[in-house]
């Protein structure tokens, strides 16, 4: 039985924040008009959502109107992608996005080649798990509509080059080359990088509450001024129409709030959480012979560490760690529906076996130097244990 | 991503896991493992299937008793998910226990038995468990092979349906049991018919006897 609860996958989800849930409260026990209504409650409603939007356009250094709320970030990134591509099919039907992207862009730019016409370049990351700008730029042709980049990947952490892509961009489209737009997904780096769209020069962008320790179900599409998109749904004229249905009022206030804690600690908490990952980082590959770490050591999240351990099976390690009370996830084929290992880790160049024994440990604001311990105690007899009823022997060319 | 947590754990520890408590017992005790290097001619055969590059490895061993051909002991090895060694650790005691099972009873030694034992394994699971009897009839082949009676070794042929992917019956087998219930899922798996539609209505009956023989 667990005698230690140990979460480390806040990259799936990350708590409440109790000051987030006291923001939301008056909105989610109150009389919780329809900000559409004409009436007082309505109203009430109508001011929580325009201040909330204002909030969270000042963080992002952009203008309220440019702020569209959503469901979250598969919303905001299908509506990045699709509504973007299909709005702009004038300006040509091809696309630029990384090959590691999260399946809410994958799947939506595979969704416009299989079904609309369109065409696709993934632009491959390199070992390390960086997209090279230079690689990203020179795949962008005179009918690109739409460049597509995470600011940070979710699966390992590495941080993307966003704002120099944005630049080169921004300087292609004043030579005339062509007129596409930059989209990135922050759902992963919110909360630890500064958003600022300007810095960024991206015209679109996707965040989420889940992954800030604000609400699930609610995010947010950065679109900035003059840049058309099509709907996904009908119905209203909510959110200029653009994303009609009724508010989530509670949501937008929770995540608004949820960006500003998250903007006022980030220093502080950056600086603790990287001191935890690299002991955890460091102390694992110390103490695991035949593993590695996952993407570059120093250009990722400060609460990410995504390592392999050859010669055994990512699911079961991630089952005899919850047996012991640490909660973490795999890229491992086992645990995915479709059976398949992380594309993510296959897209860096490396083989199966590195992606059906990777882990990722997302450390949060909960996270202390004992939990560390605890993992770096418990983890590597695991490990051996799997690894002595395991027929296979990864040579180490194969992954070093 | 994914929804990668959504089945294996949640944070209530009492009722927090996605197998029975038969699997969990022989996946955390696994019983009868192989753990030590062994040489060639010290089990009186071996067998072997999958890679780690499709996710499951497993290796078997086996001590035959010559004039009963009972199998006296099944040892194993195994890279793969929770389910593939829960499912190989309690095949190998079915195999041995009350005597050993004869090399007969073993080779008809069926996915479903090892999974009733189990108390039951998830549907998309199942594959796992499937590994565990197929390196069983591999290893009982090169028993017969080492003993050079070669007429006891049984061949499982399969039988191509898609001359242009080709795609065998057993491919179709894999991909129902890996949870392609429907044609286009397991065109997405197998790349069946693509090109050669001709075949289809053929497939699509054998997608719907397999479902019927593994899922009722």
């Amino acid at each position: 039985m667990a005698t230690r609860h140990v979460y480390l996958d806040h990259a799936a989800a990350a708590p409440l924040d109790s000051r987030v849930l006291r923001s939301m409260r008056p909105f989610l026990e109150g009389a919780g008009g329809n900000p559409s209504s004409f009436h007082g409650d309505g109203k009430e409603a109508k001011d929580a959502l325009d201040d909330a939007r204002t909030r969270i356009a000042s963080l992002i250094h952009a203008r309220p109107d440019e702020i569209l709320f959503t469901s979250g970030g598969t919303e905001s990134d299908n509506l990045a992608v699709l509504g973007y591509a299909r709005a702009n099919k004038a300006n040509g039907c091809h696309l630029v996005t990384s090959a590691f992207e999260h399946p809410a862009v994958l799947e939506s730019v595979g969704h416009l080649e299989k079904k609309e016409g369109f065409t696709a370049t993934y632009v491959s990351p390199g070992r390390d798990g960086i997209v090279s700008a230079d690689d990203a730029i020179a795949a962008v042709r005179p009918d690109t509509v739409l460049v597509s980049v995470m600011l940070a990947n979710n699966e390992i952490g590495t941080i993307q080059p966003v704002a120099d892509i944005g630049k080169r961009l921004k300087k292609l489209r004043e030579a005339g080359h062509t007129k596409a737009v930059l989209h990135t997904d922050a759902c992963q780096g919110a909360g630890a990088m500064e958003l600022d769209v300007e810095k960024l020069r991206v015209e679109l962008l996707t965040i989420n509450g889940g992954k800030i320790y604000g609400p699930k179900g609610i995010g947010a599409l950065y679109a900035k001024r003059g840049v058309k998109l099509q709907p996904l749904q009908f119905g209203g004229t909510q959110e200029r129409g653009i994303r009609p249905g009724t508010e989530n009022v509670a949501g937008a206030v929770g995540l608004a709030t949820a960006l500003e804690i998250s903007s006022e600690i980030r220093e502080a908490e950056n600086a603790r959480l990287i001191a935890l990952r690299d002991t955890l980082i460091g102390g694992l590959l110390a103490r695991v012979p035949k593993s590695r770490l996952n993407g570059h050591a120093t250009l990722r999240l400060p609460n990410n560490a995504n390592l392999s351990f050859l010669d055994m099976e990512g699911e079961a390690l991630l089952l005899y760690l919850d047996a012991a009370g640490i909660e973490a996830s795999t890229g491992s084929a086992c645990t995915s529906a479709a059976l398949e290992p992380s594309h993510v880790i296959l897209s860096l160049g490396l083989p199966y076996e590195v992606a059906h024994g990777s882990l990722r440990f997302s450390l949060g604001r909960a996270t202390t130097e004992a939990d560390v311990d605890y993992v770096l105690d418990t983890l590597p007899p695991l490990v051996q244990k799997l690894r002595a009823i395991s027929p296979v022997r990864v040579d180490e060319k194969y992954y070093v | 991503m994914k929804s990668i947590m959504s089945d294996v754990s949640s944070r209530d520890r009492k009722q927090s896991w996605f197998y029975t408590d038969i699997v969990k017992e022989h996946f955390f005790h696994p019983k009868n493992f192989m753990d030590r290097d062994v040489a060639t001619d010290e089990y009186d055969a071996t067998g072997k299937v999958g890679s780690p590059a499709c996710g499951d490895e497993l290796r078997v061993w086996l001590k035959v008793d010559p004039g009963s051909e009972r199998i006296r002991e099944f040892r194993w090895k195994t890279f793969g998910c929770g389910s593939a060694i829960a499912s190989t650790s309690v095949a190998s005691v079915m195999v041995t226990e009350n005597g050993g099972m004869t090399l007969e009873e073993a080779r008809a030694l069926k996915p479903m038995d090892i999974m009733n034992r189990l108390g039951g394994l998830p549907a998309r699971k199942f594959h796992c468990s499937v590994l565990c009897d197929k390196a069983l009839r591999d290893a009982i082949n090169d028993f017969y092979r080492r003993a050079g009676r070669f007429d006891r070794i049984v061949v499982e042929a399969s039988r191509v349906v898609d001359l242009v992917a080709k795609v065998t019956d057993h491919d179709i087998e894999e991909a129902v049991l890996e949870g392609a219930h429907t044609l286009e899922a397991v065109q997405q798996k197998t790349k069946v018919g693509i090109g050669n539609p001709g075949v289809l209505p053929a497939v699509e009956d054998l997608i719907r006897f397999y479902r019927e023989k593994y899922f009722g």
